[in-house]
């Protein structure tokens, strides 16, 4: 009996320590959350957020200093994403989904200086100098940087208006029962 | 024939009984007509007409745009008003493009083209043409272009055509009244299907609380080997196509396919009887029966309705209101599955199957109550699913668990909203997050697009800062007998 004892005793000891072993020097050092977390976001550098950029926002999620709604062109839909990859059971009930905008250009504004043009992260703006501006609706998601640069005012940001392709049923409104 | 049982399902009353013993009368001719130029799935007609033009009955107002749609028609004779923005028979209340066309009074044909003498020696692809031109759709409230339904038979291999009798909707009785008044029309429209899809086996579903309709059809189909009546059992949602096709041939349709995965294809009775009327005559679909019931109105028909005829003008040909008031619930369709209807200004479109108008009593409307977890709503669910689990996750905005619970599968047929003892609006969580979970969908959709172009333009830019450094460094280390590089212009500065 004292063999078996024994024989188990020094297996768990020398299994034991190649565990500790491994943990010590094999272990993964870099942290591929960030990463993951700024492909998720959509990438056009907005700043509406906060941060300076998508990366450093994706570092600031990844460590839990920011809210998983920072995202304002991202939406519910980035939101939702950001929430089941870090794990974290998001409350998203009471999140106001920012309201969709996307630019128009007025044309009676533009000088044709294309800084719009150089700012779009998504070429969403077609243009060329001196020519009038305009903006394709399809790429544009409102994150606002042709508003910031443009020198006379000419672009405005509107609300997506919902219409017959995209509008859905409301969630229902429970009215109080009466009470037991 | 051994019909399959199908799960769940409840037994409404039919409260038919207004309607179903009405022959079908033809609406005179009303002084305007709005035809909405999305009156069926997939993208809308383009007008090939403009204001001030004269058109006669059949001709084309709107032709079909794309591979899924469908052509619009002039119901009648007269001249075009305009191209206008008209608030569509959609709970939303949002605006539609719409022709204006006002009647002439004197519904002259215009030129249509020669009918098939015999359409079993056509080719399908010319069945599909020519039900394509007519602009027919699924006349049960689908509204589906019934040629591209047709083109299946390219792509899937199919057994049984089976013709949608059942309407097992309450109050709306337009299929019952159609099979016994037409139904050599519906058997032939049936049979040119048949040859459209080409296969032999066709199954007339017609559910048993309608005898007159089950002994019309039957004799209609006496001596044919290749059509055969059916009568099922009256229970609610029998006309989903899946339930159907269940019940009638014991194949189940698997979740997010289609009945064609299984070889079978549905379609209505109407739908039958417009093809018929196309390929032997010609005739575009102009006009579609219609109930017109409810406790609110004065009386209840089964009515001939010209397509883009104004519900305000239905009613009024009908006798109006009760008590002359708008009644508490107007719907388009069926109570079941039907939509509230968002003004009495709203235009008949294609797969209007009914108009009702609801007293308070009949619609029962009560407060919802908590759920006391009775497992009701499991029992009556015809797809399978929980709907308590569901509805709880929803209530939660938890619809990854939703989804995961199977809410993409809902047909949305009602059964559990109405049979909850606490009055809990089931079906309408599910409508809610099905259609939540598409506009996810599409954003989702949009940001991997719109993600590309992003990246798209940032090689862009590296690539033009490369060069323009490439350029840079071979301008110093050039021979100084070269000449200096050209200073930039405004032009090449905006290109860069």
């Amino acid at each position: 009996m004292l063999l078996a004892v024994g024989s188990l005793a020094v297996m768990g000891a020398t299994l034991g320590s190649i565990l500790g072993i491994a943990a010590r020097y094999l272990a993964v050092e870099s942290d591929p959350l960030e990463a993951e977390l700024q492909a998720l976001l959509p990438g056009s550098q907005c700043g509406q957020c906060g941060f300076v950029g998508c990366g450093p926002a994706a570092a600031a999620l990844a460590k839990g200093e920011a809210p998983v709604t920072l995202c304002a062109p991202g939406g519910k839909a980035v939101a939702e994403q950001l929430a089941r990859r870090l794990g974290i059971g998001a409350d998203l009930s009471g999140h106001e989904d920012v309201e969709p905008r996307y630019a128009v250009i007025n044309e009676d504004k533009c000088i044709g200086c294309l800084r719009c043009f150089q700012e779009c992260s998504t070429d969403a703006i077609v243009g060329a100098a001196k020519q009038i501006h305009t903006v394709l609706l399809d790429n544009c998601h409102g994150c606002a940087k042709c508003f910031h640069t443009c020198p006379t005012e000419a672009v405005t940001m509107h609300k997506v208006q919902v219409n017959l392709a995209d509008w859905h049923w409301h969630k229902p409104k429970l009215k109080a029962s009466r009470k037991h | 024939m051994k019909l399959s049982r199908i799960r769940g399902g409840i037994h409404p009353e039919y409260r038919k009984e207004r309607t179903q013993d009405a022959p079908i009368v033809t609406l005179p001719m009303p002084r305007i007509l709005c035809l909405l130029l999305k009156q069926h799935v997939g993208s809308a007609a383009e007008p090939v007409v403009t204001s001030g033009k004269r058109v006669k009955k059949g001709d084309l107002l709107a032709r079909a745009h794309g591979p899924v749609s469908a052509p619009i028609h002039a119901p009648t004779s007269g001249s075009i008003v305009d191209i206008i923005e008209q608030t569509a028979p959609h709970p939303s209340g949002l605006p539609q493009k719409a022709i204006q066309l006002r009647p002439d009074g004197k519904d002259q044909w215009g030129i249509l083209p020669a009918g098939l003498e015999d359409p079993f020696s056509a080719s399908p692809a010319e069945i599909d043409a020519r039900v394509a031109a007519a602009g027919i759709v699924g006349l049960g409230g689908a509204a589906f272009p019934s040629a591209v339904k047709l083109g299946l038979r390219e792509t899937h291999t199919l057994d049984t055509l089976i013709l949608n009798g059942a309407e097992c909707e309450p109050y709306l009785t337009c299929d019952d009244r159609v099979m016994r008044e037409y139904a050599a029309q519906v058997v032939d429209g049936a049979r040119i299907l048949a040859h459209g899809l080409t296969l032999s086996r066709v199954v007339v579903a017609i559910e048993a609380n309608k005898p007159q309709a089950v002994e019309a059809m039957t004799r209609a189909v006496a001596g044919r080997t290749d059509i055969v009546v059916v009568t099922v059992p009256v229970q609610y949602p029998m006309g989903s196509e899946r339930h159907l096709c269940k019940a009638i041939t014991g194949r189940e349709t698997p979740a997010g396919k289609l009945t064609a995965d299984i070889g079978v294809v549905v379609h209505n009775v109407g739908t039958a009887r417009a093809v018929h009327q196309a390929i032997r005559f010609g005739r575009p679909l102009l006009s579609r029966v219609i109930t017109v019931s409810g406790g609110a109105l004065v009386s209840g028909h089964n009515i001939d309705v010209p397509l883009g005829t104004l519900v305000s003008d239905l009613i009024t040909w009908c006798g109006g209101f009760t008590d002359g008031k708008v009644p508490h619930r107007l719907i388009s369709g069926g109570p079941m599955m039907g939509h509230p209807l968002p003004a009495l200004d709203v235009p008949v479109i294609k797969g209007t199957s009914g108009i009702l108008a609801l007293t308070r009593d009949e619609i029962n409307e009560q407060p919802a109550g908590p759920c006391i977890r009775c497992g009701t709503c499991v029992s009556v669910c015809p797809c399978g699913l929980m709907p308590l689990e569901i509805a709880a996750f929803i209530r939660r905005d938890n619809l990854d668990a939703a989804t995961r619970s199977g809410v993409r599968d809902c047909v949305s047929c009602g059964s559990c909203s109405y049979i909850c003892p606490s009055h809990i609006p089931l079906v309408q969580y599910f409508n809610y997050a099905k259609g939540r979970l598409n506009a996810l969908d599409r954003e989702r959709r949009k940001h991997e697009r719109l993600k590309g172009l992003v990246e798209a333009r940032r090689a862009r830019m590296d690539k033009l800062a490369r060069a323009k450094r490439d350029a840079a460094a071979r301008a110093r280390t050039a021979p100084p007998a070269a000449p200096p590089m050209a200073p930039p212009t405004a032009e090449t500065k905006a290109n860069a």
